[in-house]
């Protein structure tokens, strides 16, 4: 049996972590939830629509199925991150915040300098906090010493779907920290989330890759069987890479 | 008295409060957080949060996202 995924003590069944983003309708991002088979889910802390004539989000995630995981998207500073996860704590709850601190509008990476600044502060003020980073090994050890839960380096640009980059620093970071790793963005298809477990990673978080596939139920579904599959071969242990063949069937007893 | 609620200029009674104000608009108490000049209100002091003339009142809520 495999363990299960631990963030600050509670346990999750599902490796895949999903957003809630940028589906075409609200019926779908249900169903592709459902398919996802994931147990947290990602939001954004917004303003409230003051006309209730539209369906909000919450007319469709309920919180007592899906943990809700709130973001601080589009905060391009300790601060703004800081005061949203405040909000967050308030409405929703829970204390466990996905911090993003945004560095840059056209390649929306970290600002890895506010992001840890605003990690000590929220750690400091009972968060568990579970960072969007950079796959940068020291900056995922100072997240760490910094209190985080859990360290979640980035595969490519969010919403990029270009798979994982840096295979070798996700590796790196892997040794270099105890808390469990999540990637956490650039994914863009089943086999990029296989190799994100097949590395060791203890999850994977998309949206997009979901959300922005044509089909994006049959999707959510391929990428739960990947991230299982990926985990059962981590686990299973691959064969070493080899320049050249080694038999399958024995040499002897030919008969020609 | 004039307040401004997520960005627009609103007109409410005197003495309003953060509930008042909540219920006037519609909006449940929970799954919301609720901020009077940058300070975050707690939800057990909706009742007791009496609004100013000029106050910045932030509601905001959960939304999709990634």
């Amino acid at each position: 049996m495999d363990t299960p995924l631990t963030l600050a003590g509670k346990t999750f069944r599902s490796r895949l972590l999903v957003g809630t983003g940028k589906y075409p309708d609200y019926p779908t991002m249900v169903r592709a939830l459902e398919a996802s088979g994931a147990e947290i889910v990602t939001v954004a802390v917004r303003r409230i629509n003051l006309d209730r004539s539209r369906e909000s989000l919450l007319d469709h995630v309920d919180p007592a199925r899906y943990t809700l995981l709130p973001n601080t998207a589009a905060c391009y500073t300790a601060d703004d991150a800081i005061r949203t996860c405040l909000l967050a704590r308030e409405a929703g709850m829970s204390n466990m915040v996905k911090l993003e601190v945004i560095g840059d509008e056209k390649t929306l990476f970290p600002d890895t300098e506010g992001l840890l600044a605003a990690a000590r502060t929220l750690v400091k003020e009972g968060f568990v906090v579970l960072p969007y980073t950079n796959d940068d090994p020291i900056m995922a050890r100072k997240l760490e010493d910094a209190g985080c839960a859990a360290v979640m380096p980035l595969a490519a640009p969010i919403g990029s779907g270009l798979g994982i980059r840096n295979p070798y620093n996700i590796r790196i970071i892997l040794e270099t920290v105890k808390v469990p790793v999540i990637v956490d963005a650039g994914v863009g298809t089943a086999s990029d989330a296989a190799v994100a477990m097949e590395l060791g990673c203890d999850g994977v978080l998309m949206n997009t890759g979901i959300a922005g596939a044509k089909d994006p139920v049959r999707m959510a579904e391929a990428m739960r069987e990947a991230v299982s599959a990926g985990r059962k071969a981590f686990r299973a242990g691959r064969i070493p890479r080899k320049l050249y063949a080694s038999a399958s069937s024995p040499a002897d007893g030919t008969f020609f | 008295m004039a307040i401004v609620v997520n960005g627009e200029e609103r007109a409410v009674a005197k003495g309003s409060t953060v509930l008042s104000l909540l219920r006037e608009l519609g909006l449940p108490e929970s799954r919301v957080a609720v901020e009077r000049n940058r300070a975050i209100v707690r939800k057990a002091d909706y009742p007791g949060t009496a609004l100013s003339d000029g106050d910045r009142i932030e509601i905001v809520t959960f939304v999709g996202g990634g």
